[in-house]
């Protein structure tokens, strides 16, 4: 599974899906139970938690993207195979090295019709649909949907990190597409995506934060070293203590995140995604090394499950952008207005 | 969680907030507030509190209190912040422990009368706990108190009592029994501070003011009828007492994100302002993030008060990282003024709050349960990890090692 080719785990999909996991911020209209926004974080942190090898998070990216944006036209088309877990979704915004940018997107729309190549995108090759960050004619940025099944679509699964998380090229060739017109345009619209899709990753990242720092403490109990358990050392409790004011500090933040995302708001959900997703990428890969160093050896090897949550942990610190990314969009929210005009000219 | 108040809540909030715009003037973003303590001030406004039913919001009516609700104090904790009164500080240890203790452990006439005295502004408490010999180790205490028919000769020295010089009475810890072991030998008593045999000495600290002192306790006479709880079971009251304290002591007060601000506008960097600099902004952002992540877990303390929970573990963290974000945040500030850091009143704008800030936070992480046993305290009781090897269990107080190796470093 770790070479990042294997096929989806279909039946542990079709088991999710069937408890109505994939449904669960869909309105009833389509299929979902309409619990919420925060019940779909909650069922992050699980995934998170286990590591479950499916395409949860990249689908409900999508489907929050088609929720915020989407025409009534494609909501019809899309969210009931989405909301029942028979269509997988994913968002394809990246196309080259470097944080999120308007600048770094070439990708073109000229009459419905996509060009283009988008890089790391999760789950690329089992997902059906795309929601896709492309410029039009006048070099508005939109957000476009495209079904993957099209013959000019070709796809590349990538080497990856974490080979759990699938990431995948792809290329279009006049690829046929419809804009989502309902939401925010331009790359006003990227960004309130990516929030949302910050804060539902941030209910991941504490969910693997929490499983390591939970491992480590195991071990630490069971673990023994000049005849007491290692736990009993403060180089290793004072460190895990440390992990856990991490963890609760971004499931703070967090969870003021799922909050804002329900309101309308978009300044104060974008600080509130930019503060969950920095606290939540740092909680994660500290927790994840350190998880690590308190097994030792062990910790290094394959067969410890260690090394497969400091793979997730970086691959999810990055995937929307570094923390740098999201440091500088902040900064550009809280510090006053009347101090960011002294920035231009630089 | 909830980021908004109940109706309740909400009506509680108005009363709080009709009161402070009668009766105090609201803070100004960004504006470092004095630090000075006015005993007199402090004791007035606690006073004018108590007039309009705000005084003893957590403490019991029959005991002259509110017999509000742990959220009721919070709520008015909040408004509070947002106007400028006389620092609260000077009562903090009567409230968060010294009364809650004598409600739960003294006769009740002397409960209610000290807790009425207390709510009224007419006495403040301080806490006679920690010694030289006992400061994070408070249970290896020497002070002795032997009994003498119904009364009790205290002898012995204790240290960091914060406001015992304007403090009227004080909670006492001291050992009855040198050959229990350790905690077991501990003893609870309240005491008169103008008792014959106190003696206040205040300490000057880092910053050169003095919050805290030295005690010294010669032959002081405590009625019986002052003993809190059974003799030798004083560290029963401790870990009550002390309990109130994590509440307490909990928060840390800072400054604020606007104060930063406004403390770097007039700050150059590369030859650019500082506010429009990476690395600046960077440390800004990072700066917020963390603050966001003690008021958001703030809100998951008061939601669950709010639903009549008690506080999970979250509650533990914010003096840990509050300590350690108000060093980091004067040292930064400091660092981004340059060679200006280190002076405090470069031109009359000057106020040099950093430049105290700088001394200040550095007792942040000691006062009130040291980093280390705080650290200690949250991997044992939350993560389950098994405690340090110990060389004082269960072996007689007097044969417990007090000296280090002979020797020493070579």
């Amino acid at each position: 599974m770790l070479s990042g080719t294997a096929a989806l785990p279909s039946e542990l999909w079709a088991e999710i899906a069937a408890l109505g996991w994939t449904g669960v911020a869909v309105p009833e209209q389509y299929g979902g139970s309409d619990i919420g926004f925060e019940a779909l974080c909650l069922l992050c942190e699980e995934v998170g938690r286990t590591l479950a090898p499916i395409p949860f998070l990249s689908s409900s990216m999508a489907m929050q993207a088609i929720l915020m944006a989407g025409a009534p036209d494609e909501q019809d088309r899309w969210l009931a195979t989405l909301a029942d877990g028979s269509s997988i979704g994913t968002l394809a915004i990246f196309e080259r090295s470097g944080d999120p940018a308007p600048d770094a997107i070439s990708a073109r729309v000229i009459d419905s019709r996509l060009d283009g190549v988008k890089i790391a995108v999760p789950d690329g090759t089992a997902a059906d649909l795309a929601i896709v960050a492309a410029k039009q004619a006048d070099d508005e940025i939109g957000l476009f949907v495209v079904a993957l099944d099209h013959p000019s679509v070709s796809r590349r699964s990538m080497a990856n990190i974490d080979g759990m998380r699938p990431q995948a090229e792809l290329r279009f060739s006049a690829t046929p597409c419809a804009r989502l017109t309902g939401g925010v345009d331009g790359w006003n619209g990227v960004e309130a995506l990516l929030a949302k899709a910050a804060v539902l990753t941030a209910f991941e990242q504490i969910g693997g934060a929490q499983a390591c720092l939970d491992m480590a403490c195991d071990y630490a109990v069971k673990r023994m070293a000049f005849g007491r358990a290692i736990g009993s050392f403060q180089a290793i409790k004072h460190k895990l203590a440390r992990l856990f004011i991490a963890i609760e500090l971004a499931r703070s933040n967090a969870s003021y995140g799922a909050w804002a995302a329900t309101q309308s708001d978009r300044g104060q959900l974008l600080e509130a995604a930019a503060c969950a997703r920095i606290s939540a990428s740092e909680a994660f890969e500290q927790s994840a090394t350190e998880n690590i160093q308190t097994h030792g050896g062990i910790g290094y090897t394959w067969e410890s499950d260690c090394h497969l949550f400091h793979r997730r942990a970086k691959l999810l610190a990055v995937n929307l952008g570094s923390t740098g990314y999201w440091s500088r969009v902040l900064a550009d929210l809280v510090i006053p207005a009347s101090d960011r005009e002294a920035n231009h000219g630089f | 969680m909830d980021f908004e108040d109940t109706a309740t809540e909400a009506a509680f909030r108005a009363e709080v907030r009709h009161f402070l715009e009668a009766n105090a003037t609201r803070r100004q973003a960004g504006q470092a507030e004095s630090e000075q303590l006015d005993v007199q001030a402090s004791r007035a406004w606690q006073a004018r509190k108590a007039q309009a039913g705000l005084a003893g919001i957590l403490i019991p009516t029959e005991f002259g209190g509110r017999g509000g609700l742990p959220i009721e104090q919070v709520i008015y904790d909040q408004e509070e912040a947002q106007f400028r009164t006389p620092p609260g500080r000077l009562f903090m240890i009567t409230f968060g422990m010294c009364i809650p203790t004598m409600i739960e452990f003294a006769r009740p006439e002397d409960g209610k009368r000290h807790a009425r005295a207390a709510i009224q502004g007419d006495e403040v408490w301080c806490q006679l706990f920690s010694e030289p010999a006992g400061g994070s180790d408070l249970a290896a205490l020497r002070t002795r108190a032997e009994r003498q028919g119904d009364e009790w000769i205290v002898n012995g020295q204790k240290i960091w009592t914060s406001y015992a010089h304007h403090s009227d009475y004080g909670l006492l810890l001291a050992r009855t029994d040198f050959d229990a072991p350790k905690h077991g030998g501990l003893t609870a008593f309240f005491v008169d501070m103008k008792s014959p045999g106190i003696e206040v000495r205040p300490i000057k600290q880092i910053d050169g003011s003095s919050h805290f002192n030295e005690v010294f306790l010669t032959d002081v006479v405590i009625p019986d009828t002052q003993r809190l709880g059974a003799v030798g079971d004083g560290w029963k009251v401790a870990l009550f007492t002390l309990m109130n304290e994590r509440v307490a002591v909990g928060r840390v007060d800072g400054p604020d994100f606007a104060m930063l601000v406004a403390g770097l506008r007039d700050v150059e960097r590369d030859g650019r302002p500082a506010l429009a600099h990476p690395t600046v902004r960077d440390w800004l952002a990072r700066s917020y993030v963390l603050s966001a992540g003690q008021q958001h877990t703030m809100s998951r303390v008061v939601t669950a008060l709010s639903k009549g929970r008690q506080p999970g573990p979250e509650a533990s963290v914010l003096k840990l990282v509050g300590a350690r974000q108000l060093i980091d945040t004067a040292a930064t500030m400091l660092d981004f003024m340059g060679p200006a850091g280190a002076i405090s009143d470069v031109d009359e704008r000057s106020d040099g709050y950093f430049q105290d800030l700088f001394l200040r936070a550095t007792g942040e992480r000691i006062a009130g349960g040291t980093e280390e046993i705080m650290l200690n305290v949250l991997a044992e009781r939350v993560l389950k990890l098994p405690g340090d090897m110990r060389a004082d269990k269960g072996i007689p107080f007097r044969t417990i090692g007090t000296q280090a190796a002979a020797g020493g470093r070579p």
